[in-house]
């Protein structure tokens, strides 16, 4: 998968209006069902970003291996272009099924005691689904959020939960490392710019907060995506071009 | 809803008006807050245009422009705006525009209501800049109330009265029973005086005489006067009263001029009681008051010059008590004429008297009452018209070298410009005198005026003090009658003008400069004084402080309504920083300056400063155009 030199494969967009109608039709589950009929309701590649409403979503994990390790925390920031209106914000700490290692409490510090209470995903799946019903999903690194949903979903329920995203570590990376002059700065081995979400932000002079809590990330991702659009697009760009 | 980890209360609890809100209020708005980026060059505001938000700076920088394009005002973190178009009609009055890329938080309107209806210091902070630092001044006032505690505040019981063929024995009989220390004599009156008066029963009375504990021992005992004789015998005749409305400040600063411990306090003429030193005591800091008396208790310029090091610890103590400008000004300057009236009278024994009578006095600052602690020395001689300088000249050069010397020995450096007794030019008869003013008055440059506008500060500090009333009265007389001259003093009261604004690193110039720091003398309280002094002179004021001038300039149609309040707000904030600056310098052990860092000032300061610094552009503007340069036709 890794792209090199001056070239680099495409990667296949795949055709989210009509999988999201097939999935309205075919999900067996009556939520998916339901948030899957939302999604073709608002979500249509045609329609301009700005008048789309949005949901940046952040999870928080116990590693990087969706089939090894399990959700601790899950942020959503409902928001549009023009407003991100933090009371709307929703937070929920998960119980793993898998333990907790102590790397991982380290990294976000959601320790034992904070998830020994705390429900399984499918206490909350409800108040989860309703949330992002409708909106247009804004997630910083897309594998992560998409993998570990997903498979969460189809340990609980049996069927695949999969949506589309607009991601803003890719949208960054066109900018910073797929350029034509970007790509040139690499082949003559200068650093790619860092694409992280911290990183991003300071190149829109965003404001640093402190990272690894999803709620806080889910905010900051809902700012880096404004703050791009106002630089690179506008609030008419088609939604098509952007989501993954 | 998990707000709280959103760090947005944390910054806004750092910023004002917010850092002041209750805990629970401060979630109110914390919760409210909806998010939007702006890209740099992006207009924020258009005029006109509804708003529904109070705007919070995030992070970046906007700027506000007014109707012409001029710009107004530039803002960065933890700055706020739009809160006076919602207080108006939700109309944008001025547009704003992002100068950086910046991240806004809208605190709705219904909030931010909610939020001034239920915290008086957010709505007073929100208002209009004038009361906003309106409500700062009065808060700081608060804190001390020297000078705004009305000296019948402190009376405990009505004054104990004698008439005047009472002995002595009586008198001290009355004394004990009354458990006092000093009685009032007084006299019956036929005919109405200055210190007449008419009692219940409708008799006329007239305070005659003033009869203390210490009478007792250095003129009955010492003396060895009988207990029969009259009271009036042993009575100081001289009398230093005060009026009941007058403040506690002031009562004190007469009892220090005076070298007294007692002052009977008079509602109009009527004696009400006594105000002896130690009721004054507790509200004192005592520092500037011993200081001054031990001023007078030195014999030599070395001894004066070891005090005056004093003086420094005894304004940075003032200034922790809670002292405001007036208190600080007032003290420094009481200092600063003691250490001059006492190198006078050191001088006069050693030259012995004087061969012509004198006045010693103090221009500029000191003149106001307003000198800060790095004050130089600014002074002349205004001698009797029999001064023959052949003939008495030397004595007056000595004298003047003398008191320079020792003042510049006291921590007044010599004048840069001159202005001292020293110089020949200002060591005249009041003829000379007379004709200096005449001149400047009437065939007025402002070249020539830029450096004598500080003889229109004059105040008596020894001698003669009818010598300078005379000048006093002079100016009062001719100056509001030369449109000329009040033009060339209004064109010199606006070369030094303030900064547009004031940020968290930089100060920034009206031309859109940066600076690091900012002189605050000569930016903000010199142009203030300045343009106060015109006003004064225009309405024939004879008051030489910056706050009396601007009660004289009230009670004229000069000024529009709420200007003058605006002014001397705007004077005594920046007086205030200016002096809370070189306290904390002074605490450091740094030489004190009259420069201020905007690192150094918080952001509720920041705003206020602002304020106090359009006040004076206002002014300035205002200045201009009231004393136009008279065509020449006119002026003949």
């Amino acid at each position: 998968m890794r792209a090199g030199g001056l070239f680099r494969r495409r990667e296949t967009r795949p055709d989210w209006d009509v999988y999201l109608a097939s999935r309205a039709r075919e999900a067996r589950d009556s939520r998916l069902v339901n948030f899957f009929s939302a999604g073709v309701e608002a979500l249509s590649p045609d329609t301009p970003i700005g008048r789309v409403p949005l949901a940046a979503l952040d999870l928080e994990t116990t590693g990087l291996d969706a089939g090894r390790h399990d959700i601790v925390s899950i942020g959503v920031m409902p928001f549009t272009l023009e407003r991100i209106r933090v009371r709307e914000g929703r937070y929920w700490v998960l119980s793993p099924r898998r333990n907790l290692s102590e790397e991982s409490v380290a990294f976000h510090h959601i320790t034992h005691s904070e998830v020994a209470g705390a429900p399984d995903l499918s206490a909350i799946l409800d108040e989860l689904l309703a949330c992002l019903s409708g909106r247009l999903v804004v997630v910083h690194y897309r594998r992560i959020e998409r993998s570990f949903l997903d498979a969460a979903i189809r340990e609980r329920l049996g069927e695949s939960l999969l949506f589309p995203v607009i991601d803003t570590m890719s949208l960054e990376a066109r900018i910073h490392r797929q350029s034509w002059w970007a790509r040139l700065r690499r082949w003559l081995g200068q650093p790619a710019a860092s694409i992280r979400l911290h990183e991003s932000r300071q190149r829109y002079h965003l404001p640093p907060y402190t990272g690894h809590h999803a709620l806080v990330d889910a905010l900051a991702t809902a700012e880096l995506l404004q703050a791009q659009v106002a630089r690179y697009h506008t609030l008419e760009t088609p939604v098509g071009e952007l989501w993954r | 809803m998990n707000v709280e980890q959103l760090d947005i209360r944390d910054h806004l609890a750092q910023f004002a008006p917010f850092d002041s809100l209750s805990d629970d209020l401060l979630d109110t708005v914390a919760a409210s807050v909806e998010i939007r980026y702006f890209q740099a060059g992006t207009e924020l505001l258009v005029k006109d245009q509804p708003i529904e938000a109070l705007w919070y700076v995030r992070s970046g920088a906007v700027e506000m422009y007014l109707r012409n394009g001029r710009l107004f005002n530039r803002l960065g973190e933890g700055d706020i705006f739009g809160y006076s178009d919602l207080l108006r009609n939700r109309r944008v009055r001025y547009p704003v525009r992002a100068i950086e890329d910046t991240l806004i938080y809208f605190i709705p309107a219904e909030v931010f209501e909610e939020v001034c209806d239920q915290d008086d210091e957010f709505a007073e902070f929100v208002d209009t800049g004038g009361q906003r630092l309106k409500a700062t001044v009065e808060q700081q006032r608060h804190d001390s109330d020297m000078m705004t505690t009305r000296v019948r505040k402190l009376l405990g019981r009505p004054a104990e009265m004698i008439e005047a063929g009472v002995t002595l024995q009586e008198a001290a009989q009355r004394m004990r029973d009354a458990n006092t220390t000093c009685v009032l004599v007084i006299e019956p009156a036929e005919k109405a005086s200055p210190y007449t008066f008419i009692d219940r029963d409708g008799h006329g009375w007239r305070l005659c005489g003033i009869l203390t504990d210490r009478d007792f021992c250095t003129r009955v005992l010492a003396e060895g006067v009988t207990p029969q004789a009259p009271a009036t015998d042993a009575m100081s005749r001289q009398l230093i009263v005060v009026q009941s409305d007058e403040t506690v400040y002031e009562a004190m600063l007469s009892m220090l001029r005076n070298q007294v411990h007692h002052l009977p306090v008079l509602h109009r003429r009527q004696p009400i009681g006594v105000l002896h030193l130690s009721d004054i005591v507790r509200y004192e800091t005592h520092s500037s008051l011993f200081l001054v008396n031990n001023i007078f208790l030195q014999n030599e310029v070395d001894q004066l010059a070891h005090l005056s090091e004093e003086v420094r610890t005894a304004f940075a103590r003032m200034v922790a008590d809670g002292a405001n400008s007036e208190m600080v000004g007032r003290a420094l300057a009481t200092v600063g004429r003691s250490f001059a009236h006492r190198l006078i009278e050191l001088a006069e024994a050693r030259l012995g008297p004087p061969p012509v009578p004198y006045c010693f006095m103090v221009l500029g600052s000191m003149a106001r009452d307003e000198p800060t602690i790095t004050a130089d020395q600014d002074n002349a001689l205004v001698l009797d018209d029999r001064f023959d300088p052949e003939q008495h000249d030397a004595y007056f050069e000595a004298l003047a070298k003398f008191v320079s010397d020792g003042l510049a020995a006291c921590g007044y450096p010599y004048c840069k410009g001159d202005v001292m007794a020293t110089n020949p030019r200002w060591r005249q008869p009041l003829q000379v005198w007379k004709r200096y003013f005449t001149e400047w008055m009437d065939a007025p440059n402002p070249e020539r005026l830029l450096h004598s506008s500080i003889f229109f500060d004059l105040a008596a500090v020894h001698g003669e003090e009818p010598l300078v009333e005379a000048l006093q009265d002079l100016i009062a007389e001719r100056a509001p009658q030369r449109p000329f001259f009040l033009a060339a003093m209004a064109r010199n009261a606006l070369g030094r003008t303030p900064p547009l604004g004031f940020f968290r690193t930089f100060v920034m110039e009206q031309d859109g400069k940066h600076r690091k720091s900012i002189n605050l003398k000569r930016r903000g309280t010199a142009p203030l004084a300045d343009l106060v002094r015109v006003h004064a002179l225009a309405c024939g004021s004879k008051a030489q402080n910056t706050f009396a001038r601007l009660d004289d300039i009230a009670k004229t149609r000069l000024l529009a309504d709420g200007v003058n309040e605006r002014l001397r707000y705007a004077f005594e904030f920046l007086s205030m920083v200016r002096i809370r600056h070189q306290a904390h310098d002074i605490e450091q052990g740094e030489e004190p300056d009259n420069n201020i860092e905007p690192e150094n000032i918080d952001s509720r300061e920041r705003h206020h400063l602002k304020d106090a610094f359009e006040v004076i552009s206002h002014a300035q503007k205002f200045l201009g155009f009231r004393y136009p340069m008279p065509s020449k036709r006119s002026r003949g």
